[in-house]
């Protein structure tokens, strides 16, 4: 049984059993959503979603295209 | 020689035979109006303002985004139809590290290397932090974007900007929001003078296509701005005023402006005028 990891998603706290952020975005919900990420402070390409593991403690951003000034 | 006599000079070399396009970073554009997409009463009203004023350049943003909400979704397809560059913004970001990783989350989003650079300093004005736009740029730029630095009018910072690789600089009118149009028109017009050949975008503190029209009129080669359209009773109306004060601004620009003078002249010839002699 894989271990529940807590992270910070969007500034708010989470308990996951994803190991990378690929499958964090899939337990979370977004599919096939357009959006960007981030782990602790840098960017994660989509390409590499799946490769970058997640640790405790990690912050995650994923974000969307927004209007803008 | 005045000035603004050497700085028309220039624009008019610059803009070549028969047209007077703004070139950034290798795209031509013909509108100097680039707007903002934030604010508008409705998405339906923002691609009416876009398509009035004309521009060809729109702001965005990356916000973060809950798994079950659809709107970025949809706002990017709402975008993407409107047939514009879309010029990606850093909003809010406070250091480089931030700016970085928003930049690089747009480029990813919006397919495009254009970023629109914030590093703010100061919440109660957000005044670029000079320091680390210069850093940021400097980041940036090797990593391929092209960057379109929100700075203000100092000429050192400016000259850094575009050391770091910066092709243009977009000095802010007044503090975001505030809509007093030109703040310090002294130093903007020595920025003007002292960079004759670099592209400047006034951004931010327009609040009335007058303020716009004096950027134009100014040299400066476009305009951006989102609130004074978006907060409009009509911003439909007042998308397509601002455009045609951006133009007008331009026009008189390119046509060279009178010298201004502390003495009155007769405009009507004095040669002839009945009843001289007796005065």
């Amino acid at each position: 049984m894989d271990a529940v990891l807590e992270v910070v998603v969007n500034g708010e706290r989470a308990k996951t059993r994803a190991r990378t952020l690929a499958e964090l975005l899939i337990e979370l919900g977004y599919g096939e959503a357009k959006v960007a990420t981030a782990r602790n402070g840098d960017f994660i390409p989509f390409r590499k979603r799946d490769t970058v593991e997640l640790s405790g403690g990690d912050t995650i951003e994923i974000v969307s295209p927004r209007q803008g000034g | 020689m005045t000035d603004t006599m050497i700085d028309t000079k220039a624009n008019v070399a610059r803009s070549g035979a028969g047209r007077d396009a703004l070139v950034v970073y290798g795209a031509e554009l013909t509108s100097r109006l680039f707007l903002g997409t934030a604010q508008y009463p409705s998405p339906y009203v923002l691609e009416r303002a876009v398509k009035a004023a004309g521009t060809e350049v729109v702001t965005v943003s990356v916000r973060r985004e809950g798994a079950r909400e659809k709107g970025g979704q949809r706002f990017w397809e709402m975008i993407a139809g409107l047939g514009v560059r879309v010029l990606p913004n850093t909003a809010g970001c406070r250091t480089v590290r931030e700016a970085i990783a928003t930049a690089e989350m747009a480029r990813e989003l919006f397919d495009t290397d254009w970023v629109k650079l914030e590093v703010i300093a100061n919440d109660d004005t957000l005044q670029p932090d000079l320091f680390g736009l210069v850093e940021a740029a400097g980041i940036l730029v090797r990593e391929g974007f092209k960057v379109f630095p929100y700075t203000t009018e100092d000429l050192g910072a400016a000259e850094r900007l575009l050391a770091a690789g910066c092709e243009l600089l977009m000095p802010w009118g007044a503090p975001i929001g505030t809509g007093r149009g030109l703040a310090n028109p002294y130093a903007l017009r020595t920025l003007r003078n002292y960079f004759p050949g670099v592209p400047l975008v006034v951004d931010a503190g327009i609040g009335a296509p007058s303020h716009a029209a004096q950027a134009m009129e100014m040299g400066f080669d476009a305009v951006l701005l989102n609130t004074a359209v978006a907060k409009a009773g009509d911003p439909v109306a007042m998308a397509e005023a601002f455009g045609a004060a951006i133009r007008a601004g331009r026009t008189a620009f390119v046509a060279g402006m009178m010298e201004v003078r502390d003495m009155a002249a007769p405009s009507t010839p004095v040669a002839g005028t009945p009843f001289f002699d007796l005065k």
